[in-house]
């Protein structure tokens, strides 16, 4: 009886015996989780940052640079007998900085290494190098961080920092690790995948003290770090500066085009910041502190504002009704009445489109978006000027209002053109007509629009019916290739291209003898608008439109200062320099431009201390 | 001189030739686990563990000549004697024992330490086999199967008091023994019952646990009795062992939740689950798995590990040397060094069933079990089928005592079964 127990043991024991063949082979063969490269902890992937891409301008001037630095790393194992009250005052740091850094260090990992003190110059690494050999555990890493000597663009060009938290649980590959440095905005954001170039893995092999045994497989697996892509942005570096000088001391914006191509040539934003403040060690005390700043410096009021056209709208307004037929440049408005007042130069700028537009009449645009709206069959006014307004929106919105244009930087706002459905919001289904709305007719009411899609208005003009996508970056690798997909896009208006041509004799009279005046220069024909932005806030704000010369226009460009009322007087100024700077390659009217750099317009900042006086 | 012609023809070479072979597997293996590609070392040198591993063997052989040359008869004889130094030994070592690893289980002679507690299972086995062979003695009956259960519980509880639970564990192999001498087959049944159902606990709350068994029981009343065995007194027996396995399940649960302290509690969800917590108390499971995983079907090659050599096994050399194996020899190596394992344990079961007197039979079974004991925990524990507890892998891990005490267990057998042979000519 006892004797079949034998079996019974052998039984158990070869059991157990083939469980544990089974297991090892699902182990070993089956289950892919232990045998990838980055299972094996053996193995330490080691990264090297290749040196980020480079920013230039159209004339190959350096915008953006790397000043090459490191980046001090502990290893918290590593560290003994260290005298820490010599190590702070060799790296110059508090008592307080070193205990909470070494504690992040240590809690995140006593084996690997941690970012200590980052960005040290080439001059401060020389300066401790020899007394390094008394601080086991720390050890050096090459870095870099953005220089910027054209010492401009800041809006455009954006900022590189830390990555956020929640990009980095976010990301789909685990390219960057915690504290890498990616671009936060602008150009930096937009172009990130370009600029940062291809990261180096170097697979070497590692104990569990994370000392170095040697590369892995003789450096099979390795892959070398590819350099970022340097970045030939469209932005004419002089033509930036004079921007900056002439918009000191105000708030507004700036935006100039090349029409034929979409290049944007400058683009400002004001009150701006000195671009270094955001890169290197003093970024979030900088950031800061400009965060907070009352007027606002990270806001691109190019791409991110909202202001109403004004009467730069009245060019848009004549070409449309044009297309549709209402109205001809011959069409007269002498003798009828409208809400809307007159700037008060007679009656003679109601005989013709061109005049109106000269002298910026505001009852001539009253009665042709009238007739723009009333331009149906339909009895009722209601149902008539839904159909009206409908189809003004259609053609309207093929200028860009109220869509975003795509330029290649994040943040750009559509603005607001509205629609019908807009107004049946607040008024209700047909309980709105023409006398609802007419103030659209001068760009105010419910316009709204920024300076960069202004400037893209003055640009189909100069193209006499088409724009292109603007856009800030023209060559990646090299200059004028690899485009990014739609920035080269022609977007047709739909309006016939003479019926642009036949009001740029009104345009080019804006600034030889109409509203615009200051804008005039003697040999370069400037074709404008000009603009009072209406402000519910404060002062209306100055608006200028314009391009030049008349024929094979070279820049289109929209200037907008807040604050500064009639557009004529002190955007006009601005975009004439502009363009004089552009085609002449120098400004011959110095007083203009010191006048123009001295004049100021009331900040937020400047009100608010006026108020506390 | 005749004694030694008969041990050279009597003894079982097959035997021996699969010891030579997991000594070899063992030492080599050693070598490869403590390898430093930027600094090696021959493999002779004393400054590592393969080197001291190799002396070690060295020392066997003579221990091994030793035990060949005394008399059959003494083991038998003084069976009981070997037990009592050995209770003495194992009490003293709780006092005079230097503190390893945070044990009281070493002895310190000069250079070496000596683990008592790895040769206790040795006498405890010559003290059951005595016992158990002795006339009159019936393991069926109550009285003597609590004695021979006292001389196998004895040791380990002093060995626990030593806080080296992982030795002690051990001595639960016996129950092996007990089986094939005649213990009523309900008792392993009831144990191996009580540790599924401890493992169901941990992994299952322990209410769907007690509906499960309730389902069990039913499902064996209604489908595996018959008709005529669906007595009233059948059915006290099935609420009765009922009511017994809930109550544990409960039991099991309250310990765990209320008694035991919060990293005990975390040490036992490891078990269960070691992905938990894979860089804290799951770091050597993980570590082990990786290492044997990363092997693939033929390894890595011999001394190519990266796993076990860096140091992220822990113990690579002693507890953890099947991670060295898998990982270099793959599959192929792992499959390998387990048939050896069990083509032992198969070759000492059918000698020991060969053997004419019950003493040689018993001890047998005892080396057996041991042996299995150790590789069902040591192989277990690194392929994450098992708990980590510290004890090593026979004849293979790094340590004297370890290689010393299985080298007498096992020749001790092969003296006994020689003799036997010897007679039978």
């Amino acid at each position: 009886m006892l004797e079949n127990r034998k079996q019974i043991i052998l039984i158990f024991f070869f059991s157990i015996g083939i469980l544990y063949l089974f297991r090892l082979f699902y182990l070993q063969l089956l289950d892919p989780r232990y045998r990838s490269i980055e299972a094996t902890n053996a193995i330490r992937r080691q990264i090297q940052i290749p040196l980020r891409g480079q920013i230039y301008d159209r004339n190959h001037k350096l915008i953006v640079a790397n000043e090459e630095v490191y980046d001090m790393m502990v290893t918290p194992s590593k560290v003994k007998n260290l005298d820490t009250l010599r190590f702070c005052k060799v790296f110059n740091i508090t008592r307080g900085y070193f205990d909470s850094t070494m504690a992040t260090a240590s809690s995140y990992s006593k084996n690997r290494a941690s970012i200590f003190l980052r960005q040290l110059t080439k001059t401060e690494f020389a300066r401790v190098a020899d007394a390094m050999i008394n601080f086991s555990g720390f050890n050096f890493e090459q870095s870099f961080f953005r220089t910027y000597p054209g010492n401009t663009l800041s809006n455009a060009l954006g900022y590189i920092g830390e990555i956020p938290k929640k990009q980095y649980e976010e990301q789909k590959t685990e390219y960057y690790r915690k504290g890498d440095y990616i671009g936060l905005s602008g150009i930096e954001k937009e172009y990130e995948l370009e600029l940062r170039g291809i990261r180096g893995i170097k697979y070497t092999l590692m104990d569990v003290h994370a000392q170095d045994k040697g590369a892995y497989a003789e450096g099979k697996y390795d892959t070398l770090a590819v350099l970022g892509k340097n970045m030939y942005s469209s932005i004419d570096l002089d033509l930036q500066q004079l921007a900056d000088s002439l918009f000191l001391n105000k708030v507004g914006a700036i935006v100039a085009i090349e029409p034929k191509t979409g290049e944007i040539l400058a683009m400002g934003s004001y009150p701006t910041y000195n671009p270094s403040l955001l890169s290197g060690k003093e970024f979030s005390k900088n950031y800061s502190k400009l965060v907070v700043d009352p007027d606002k410096p990270f806001l691109n009021r190019a791409i991110s504002s909202f202001y109403r056209p004004g009467s730069t709208f009245k060019l848009v307004q004549s070409v449309v009704g044009l297309q549709q037929g209402v109205i001809t440049t011959k069409s007269s408005f002498v003798g009828t009445s409208s809400p809307v007042a007159c700037h008060g130069h007679g009656l003679h700028h109601l005989a013709n489109l061109n005049n109106a537009v000269q002298y910026s009449c505001n009852p001539y645009f009253f009665q042709v978006f009238k007739k723009i709206i009333e331009n149906n069959d339909h009895s009722n006014p209601f149902i008539g000027a839904r159909e009206g307004l409908l189809r003004w929106h259609n053609m309207v919105e093929k200028f860009g209002f109220g869509i975003k244009l795509g330029i290649d930087i994040p943040g750009e706002k559509a603005g607001l053109l509205p629609g019908v459905e807009y107004y049946d919001k607040i008024y209700g289904k047909n309980r709105w007509k023409f006398s609802n709305i007419y103030s659209l007719s001068i760009g105010e009411g419910e316009l709204g629009v920024n300076v960069l899609k202004l400037a893209n208005v003055a640009a189909i003009f100069a193209n006499r019916g088409y724009w292109i996508t603007p856009h800030l970056v023209r060559g990646v690798g090299s200059d004028k290739s690899s485009l990014k997909p739609g920035l080269m896009e022609v977007h047709q208006t739909g309006i016939e291209s003479r019926h642009f041509e036949s009001i740029m004799d009104g345009m080019e009279e804006v600034a030889h003898a109409g509203t615009a005046r200051r804008a005039y220069i003697a040999d370069i024909p400037i074709l404008g608008k000009t603009g009072t932005s209406q402000n519910r806030k404060g002062k209306d704000h100055a608006v200028f439109i314009a391009f030049a010369p008349r024929y094979n226009p070279k820049i289109a460009i929209a200037v907008v200062v807040e604050n500064a009322g009639f557009g004529g007087s002190a955007a006009a100024p601005i975009a004439s320099l502009i363009i004089e700077q552009f085609i002449r390659g120098r400004i011959d009217r110095q007083a203009l431009k010191t006048q123009t750099i001295n004049s100021s317009f009331t900040t937020v900042a400047s009100s608010k201390a006026n108020a506390e006086n | 001189m005749a004694n030694e012609i008969n041990i050279k023809s009597g003894i079982d070479w097959l035997t021996v030739v699969l010891y030579l072979a997991l000594l070899i597997v063992g030492f080599f293996n050693i070598y490869a686990a403590v390898y430093n590609v930027e600094d090696p070392i021959p493999l002779y040198s004393m400054a590592h563990n393969a080197g001291r591993q190799l002396l070690f063997m060295i020392l066997s052989f003579i221990i091994v000549m030793f035990i060949l040359f005394l008399e059959y008869k003494i083991y038998d004889s003084f069976a009981y004697l070997f037990y009592g130094f050995m209770i003495l030994l194992l009490i003293a070592t709780i006092f005079i024992g230097s503190d390893i690893k945070g044990s009281h289980s070493w002895i310190k002679l000069g250079i070496f330490s000596l683990q008592p507690a790895e040769f206790a299972k040795t006498a405890t086995a010559l003290a059951l086999a005595r016992y158990l062979s002795t006339q009159g003695v019936n393991i069926t009956k109550f009285k003597d199967a609590w004695k021979a259960a006292a001389i196998v519980m004895i040791p380990p509880i002093i060995i626990i008091l030593q806080k080296e639970t992982g030795s002690a564990l051990t001595f639960a192999a016996f129950m092996v023994v007990f089986y094939r001498e005649g213990l009523p087959a309900i008792y392993p049944i009831l144990l191996l019952s009580f540790i599924g159902l401890l493992i169901l606990t941990l992994l299952f709350p322990a209410w769907s646990v007690i509906i499960g068994i309730g389902f069990f029981a039913a499902a064996v009343w209604y489908l595996f009795l018959k008709r005529y065995e669906r007595t009233r007194q059948n059915l006290y027996r099935m609420l009765g062992l009922f009511a017994l396995f809930a109550t544990f399940s409960l039991g099991v649960n309250f310990f765990i939740n209320h008694i035991l302290q919060p990293h005990q509690q975390k040490r036992i969800q490891i078990l269960v689950n070691p992905d938990s917590d894979p860089l804290g108390a799951g770091w050597n499971v993980t570590q082990s798995k990786i290492a044997i995983g990363s092997g693939g079907f033929i390894g890595k090659g011999y001394l190519q590990g990266t796993q076990t050599k860096f140091d992220f096994v822990p113990e690579q050399s002693t507890d953890f040397i099947f991670c060295t194996i898998g990982e270099e020899w793959g599959f192929l190596g792992s499959f390998i060094l387990i048939s050896i394992y069990l083509a032992l344990l198969w070759r000492i079961i059918t000698l020991a069933e060969l053997q004419r007197n019950k003493f040689s039979r018993v001890y047998g079974y005892s080396v057996a079990s041991i042996l299995f004991f150790h590789l069902l925990v040591n192989i277990g524990m690194t392929i994450g089928l098992m708990p980590v507890i510290g004890i090593p892998l026979p004849l293979v891990s790094y340590g004297g005592s370890s290689l010393w005490s299985f080298t007498i267990l096992l020749f001790i057998f092969l003296k006994l079964e020689a003799h036997r042979s010897f007679k039978v000519k």
